[in-house]
């Protein structure tokens, strides 16, 4: 049992302690011995820290608090709710991509997964089966990145994750064709939670692309707290993608953890039009030398919609690149938050960090709130930073009628490609198709778009 | 096929056309030289329609019709062409994609079928010989990331693939190495059709050694104050523009 203090804080909280130890009492036994005893830190962690409120300075344009009154239900039995194998068809990727885990409500589906044989000696599994499979391998690395360091939600997770990813890409060893992990929601009511765990090595030399996404079958409401850790070795190339496309009503919070080698060329990308409350945390720690690092993001709302993006990319070693490119096109009365926070370490010379956030309101309602945070102790450096909201280029509008070009069709061109340059920098072929078809779709769909 | 006549413009409030006039026939080359800020880059910017300018007096008749009456791509399809003297960089927009819809888009006013993606690659290919560019330019997104000479043959390109009536070439030597200005001017001059107009706009004189015009026009404080033929610029060249301003006693 865990003593817990009656802090006012604590009784948002406690509904998690009472499904912690009956999670404690049925499950205390699965997987390794290490780890019980850092779910409970984790929940110790979650309980110490409690949801953040406006007050705190990394979420003082996120307000969780409908996700606190939200009834916490964490989904324990993976068995109810499996849609059927034809069912996946209709979701983006899932047709295009011949590598795929699928996870329902934060449980692995056997019959919508599909492994091919040959894996160019990556290992792909659900971490479940690696817990059990290969423990000392994992306690190297499980949670050791993401910790339950900065955010209570991170510490949530490693509580009560039930099963997730395991990617493992040995030095040398390499695919070409993405890896896709889906995460489907089958949630009807208010409430459910999943907890998706994942984690992906890229060892010395390696070559890996993994995409993340994140659906729903229903318009419920719903809350799925993911947490991806990323390890990336020397020379090794990652391109790592999420596609957040959760239910309108859902809330979603993520993080992903990425700790980069020498040399390392690292992209991830994340593309948001889901949700009604999502935030991504991406920590980078760039620990090695002359490595490359790409965060790139767009966010498409409307409605109520609330995507908070918030970086922070630490350079803790000389001679490394990391840039971050973040478009957001908002409508309706819906908000985008960027916050990125770069940190340069003394020893961090010649690094070079750029940041640019850009967002087009589509309607006088919308608004974004764009937070650029340099720290910068090394001498030898290069940082910029840049940001916009607003509406169209004038001068890009008249240019394109200038020859010959409608009105409208300079509007609908000129926003479609403030989506696609941020599409343009997918490397995954068939990702990067497919999700411009995607976005291209969902911009059309929107009478703002084609109107004016 | 252009008339100006008493054109008066301004924007916010202040005057910068105080009466321009000024008659282009097919076939001809005009050129417009003045000093900076005589309303050169104004009078192109309103013959092209762009907004935020106010017309106080005056019209423009464009083969028949009230050209200041048209939106900016009524007048694109009408043959007009301006080569911004600054053109915008537009990320995202691969140029390719761009120029094939502005070209359709005339096409279609004149009454033609649209190009397809062989026929229009098979035309864009041959003027991009015109301008000397190599074909990964078409990949990549309109102008971004072009050196300034890139920007301006891209304009030309444009050009040479609209094939407009009029067009209106926006102090195109600005910012041109010689080499540059060579490619860019040869370019133009392929361009010339004895149906076809070009109204050139420059500060200096050394474009005119290349893009040689039938008739020079000095614009000076919102108004032409001279016109003359090829020899007038030379004469500009050597004497400068105090020579014409201290010559018109009303204008000191």
């Amino acid at each position: 049992m865990i003593a817990t203090q009656p802090t006012r804080e604590m009784k948002v909280t406690d509904p998690y302690f009472k499904h912690f130890e009956r999670f404690e009492k049925t499950r205390s036994t699965d997987g390794p011995g290490w780890l019980f005893p850092m779910r409970k830190a984790g929940l110790m962690r979650f309980a110490e820290t409690g949801f953040p409120t406006l007050r705190d300075e990394d979420w003082r344009y996120t307000n969780v608090a409908p996700l606190a009154s939200l009834p916490f239900k964490p989904v324990f039995d993976s068995a109810s709710g499996f849609p059927e194998a034809r069912s996946i068809r209709p979701w983006p990727l899932a047709q295009s991509i011949g590598c795929r885990l699928v996870f329902v409500n934060g449980c692995l589906s056997p019959d919508l997964s599909l492994i091919p044989d040959r894996n160019g000696g990556v290992k792909i599994k659900n971490l479940k089966a690696a817990l059990r499979e290969d423990p000392d391998f994992l306690h190297a690395h499980f949670s050791r990145y993401a910790g339950n360091g900065d955010n209570s939600f991170a510490a949530l997770n490693t509580a009560f994750f039930q099963d997730g990813a395991f990617i493992h890409a040995p030095a040398g060893s390499g695919l070409t064709e993405p890896i896709l992990l889906v995460f489907l929601s089958t949630a009807t009511d208010g409430g459910n939670t999943s907890h998706p765990r994942n984690l992906i090595i890229a060892e010395k030399g390696s070559r890996l692309a993994v995409f993340e996404c994140y659906y729903s079958v229903n318009d419920a409401v719903y809350f799925t707290n993911a947490v991806t850790e990323v390890v990336v070795g020397d020379a090794a190339r990652l391109e790592h993608g999420k596609f957040q496309d959760e239910s309108s009503a859902a809330f979603h919070m993520a993080s992903m953890h990425a700790h980069l080698a020498d040399r390392c060329d690292f992209r991830s990308h994340s593309v948001a039009t889901g949700a009604r409350l999502s935030r991504n945390n991406i920590r980078i720690k760039l620990d090695g030398e002359g490595s490359d690092c790409i965060l790139n993001g767009l966010y498409l709302t409307k409605g109520d919609q609330l995507c908070d993006h918030h970086m922070i990319v630490e350079h803790a070693k000389p001679h490394c690149n990391s840039h971050e490119y973040f478009n957001g096109i908002l409508d309706g009365r819906s908000r985008g938050v960027f916050h990125g926070r770069i940190f340069v370490r003394p020893e961090a010379q010649k690094t070079d960090a750029k940041q640019t956030n850009k967002n087009l309101l589509l309607s006088d309602d919308a608004a974004a709130n764009t937070k650029p945070q340099l720290e910068i102790y090394a001498d030898d450096v290069k940082c910029t930073h840049g940001a916009t909201v607003g509406q169209l280029n004038d001068e890009s509008i008249f240019y394109l009628r200038a020859r010959g070009i409608p009105l409208e069709t300079a509007r609908r061109m000129l926003i479609h490609a403030f989506a696609g340059e941020i599409i343009e920098r997918i490397q995954c072929e068939s990702v990067r198709n497919e999700l411009d078809r995607l976005i291209w779709e969902r911009l059309e769909q929107n009478p703002q778009v084609a109107a004016k | 096929m252009l008339e100006i006549r008493n054109l008066h413009a301004g924007v916010e409030g202040k005057t910068i056309l105080k009466g321009v006039n000024l008659t282009v026939q097919r076939g001809e080359v005009h050129a417009v030289m003045g000093p900076n800020g005589s309303g050169k880059s104004t009078l192109a910017q309103i013959l092209a329609g762009r907004e935020g300018y106010e017309i106080t007096d005056g019209e423009v008749i464009y083969e028949g019709k009230s050209l200041l009456e048209l939106d900016p791509e009524e007048r694109a399809r009408e043959g007009i062409f301006l080569a911004f003297q600054y053109p915008v960089e537009i990320p995202g927009v691969n140029s390719a994609y761009f120029l094939k819809a502005a070209l359709n888009e005339i096409r279609k006013h004149k009454g033609q079928p649209d190009l397809d993606a062989v026929e229009f690659l098979a035309l864009v290919k041959q003027k991009m010989k015109l301008l000397d560019l190599s074909e990964d330019f078409l990949k990549r997104p309109v102008n971004e990331g072009f050196s300034g000479g890139e920007k301006k043959r891209n304009e030309i390109f444009q050009m040479a693939v609209l094939e407009p009536k009029l067009a209106i070439l926006d102090e195109t030597d600005s910012g041109l190495d010689i080499d540059a200005l060579k490619i860019v001017s040869n370019g133009v001059n392929k361009l010339r059709r004895p149906g076809h107009a070009q109204l050139v706009i420059t500060h200096y004189q050394r474009l005119l050694n290349y893009i040689v015009p039938d008739f020079v026009h000095v614009l000076f404080d919102g108004r032409i104050v001279r016109s003359g033929e090829r020899q007038l610029a030379l004469e500009l060249e050597e004497r400068g523009y105090e020579w014409i301003i201290r010559q018109e006693p009303q204008l000191v």
